[in-house]
């Protein structure tokens, strides 16, 4: 059981941070982007891209820290790879979402998101195969922290954690505490009334792709980190991530945070008693059980 | 002007209107008339096909919504015109964000114009009263000290007590050289403060004159209080 939790808590930290840049794309440009958790696939792939040119290159980045099977190559890679991927985020805008903004509607976003998945999702079995890989194929024990219940958490899946925590402080921080974070919120509630209050909706969209791909990226790096990183990382996570911005309520970026954990924690605790194969059905049970209970969502608020 | 939402269906279908700087103008008419269009295509959010907008005698084309500060008009939206999410003062933070330095004393300065909000200064923005929203939206369009500001039925939903207070703190402004254009559907209070009124029918400029000489005129106060439809005079 309390194995189970601390999976749940692991993965749902890592749902969060991708619920957390869909919710804020959702509400504000009114689509539900389903090409968002490609976006963590772009993430995990570009960092493994990164981490082999700096191992090769720089070998004194090779050194393993500490006990973790992450490499020093490997945190400096995560920093391009979440600038590469909100700019990759961008430019889907640019070159897709942007000119159907402005001749079509919604519907013709949601089937446009579902199309720029599938080319994400084959361009990088194209690139890089099909099969699995690793960012470190040294085996790292886990920690065994009790053996009756067996508890074990690894190093790696612990510092997962950490940084999750203290990226969902620094989000925190930001949205409670600075005029930015205001202005983020505000688009998020009502574009309209934060444009004639001065936020220039262009820009803040601009940003939001960035933050969203940004967050994505580390997402997909921890997801790859503690799994195998495939093609399918995307395909894999979409329900879950649209799972946590529907229970958190959708523009609502406390909500995605907590909604992640939710997800995370019911999908783990779930496997005590159904059989894994039924596993992601958890998510949608959730979605109904929330949606019956508050309609939009735990944290969201009726369409302003 | 003309004006619309779609490019084939024009809602304003010649409006004409000239406001005078530190005056109250009135806009008024029957549901449909185009009233808040008409300010909505002022502001930047509705597109005009054809028309200009002079300002100070300038003709400022078509406004950005996000510069309406740099101009100086500030606007205010009928429904949901503060951010519910946030607290009073993270709404008003978010409206003096371009204040730099003299941020803080301007908030202290809108507080005391507002003392009803000082009390709830942390409380969340969507926790308060019809009319105390209604205050916090004029205080954060006098954030950028505007000289024009324009509202959309400022005292929709409101009890007659609070509508009044608002309407008299709107013409207290004027006193300050603020100009202010109002749509308003409480037609009677509105024209006893307002200095000009316009009345809109079917996107077209109807009746235009001072809203003293209107309020006794009787084919206004018929319709307005009777409820009977203007004719469009094709």
């Amino acid at each position: 059981m309390i194995q189970h939790l601390l999976d749940g808590i692991l993965f749902g930290s890592i749902l969060s941070l991708g619920a957390a840049g869909l919710t804020m794309v959702m509400h504000i440009l009114r689509f539900a982007n389903f090409s968002h958790a490609e976006l963590l696939s772009i993430g995990a792939y570009t960092a493994l891209v990164f981490d082999q040119i700096f191992k090769a290159t720089m070998p004194f980045f090779s050194a393993q820290v500490g006990s973790l099977s992450i490499t020093w190559a490997l945190f400096l890679a995560m920093a391009f790879s979440l600038f590469l991927t909100g700019v990759s985020a961008i430019l889907f805008d640019y070159l897709v979402f942007r000119r159907i903004r402005e001749k079509g509607d919604e519907l013709s976003m949601v089937f446009a998101s579902f199309g720029l998945a599938l080319i994400i999702r084959n361009l990088i079995g194209l690139i890089f195969g099909l099969n699995t890989q690793l960012y470190s194929k040294d085996i790292v024990f886990a920690t065994i922290l009790s053996r009756d219940p067996l508890i074990a958490l690894k190093p790696d899946q612990l510092v997962t954690l950490l940084i999750t925590l203290l990226i969902i402080l620094v989000i925190h921080f930001v949205l409670s505490r600075t005029t930015f974070g205001y202005s983020l919120r505000a688009v998020g509630e009502n574009p309209e009334l934060a444009q004639v209050n001065g936020i220039n909706l262009r820009t803040t969209i601009l940003l939001v792709w960035f933050i969203g791909g940004g967050l994505a990226a580390l997402a997909g790096v921890f997801y790859g980190l503690n799994n195998q990183i495939t093609p399918m990382i995307g395909s894999d996570l979409v329900l879950p991530v649209f799972a946590a911005t529907i229970v958190g309520g959708i523009g609502s970026i406390y909500g995605a945070l907590f909604g992640g954990f939710i997800v995370g924690i019911a999908a783990n605790i779930a496997l005590i008693i159904l059989p894994s194969g039924y596993s992601p059905s958890v998510p949608f049970l959730i979605i109904i059980a929330v949606l019956l209970i508050r309609p939009n969502g735990l944290f969201g608020e009726s369409r302003t | 002007m003309i004006a619309g939402y779609l490019p084939d269906l024009p809602i304003l279908r010649g409006v004409s209107l000239t406001v005078d700087a530190g005056s109250l103008t009135v806009i008024i008419g029957p549901n449909g008339a185009g009233k808040s269009t008409l300010i909505k295509s002022i502001v930047g959010l509705v597109p005009f096909s054809k028309g200009m907008l002079l300002l100070r005698g300038k003709d400022v084309g078509h406004i950005q919504p996000h510069q309406l500060a740099k101009h100086g008009i500030s606007y205010v939206p009928q429904s949901n015109n503060i951010f519910r999410s946030l607290t009073v003062k993270q709404n008003l933070t978010l409206a003096l964000r371009h204040a730099g330095k003299s941020a803080p004393n301007r908030l202290q300065n809108l507080l005391q114009q507002f003392p009803q909000l000082s009390v709830k200064l942390h409380d969340k923005a969507g926790a308060l009263s019809g009319g105390q929203r209604q205050f916090l939206a004029v205080a954060m369009a006098l954030s950028t000290s505007p000289r024009i500001i324009l509202m959309d039925e400022p005292s929709a939903g409101l009890s007659p007590k609070a509508s009044q207070e608002i309407l008299e703190m709107l013409r207290h402004l004027t006193s300050t050289g603020v100009t202010i254009i109002l749509v308003e559907q409480n037609v009677n209070q509105a024209l006893r403060l307002a200095d000009h009124c316009y009345i809109l029918a079917e996107g077209i400029n109807q009746i235009d004159d001072k809203a003293a000489k209107l309020l006794r005129d009787s084919i206004v106060s018929e319709i307005y209080l009777g409820g009977k439809r203007l004719k469009v005079q094709q």
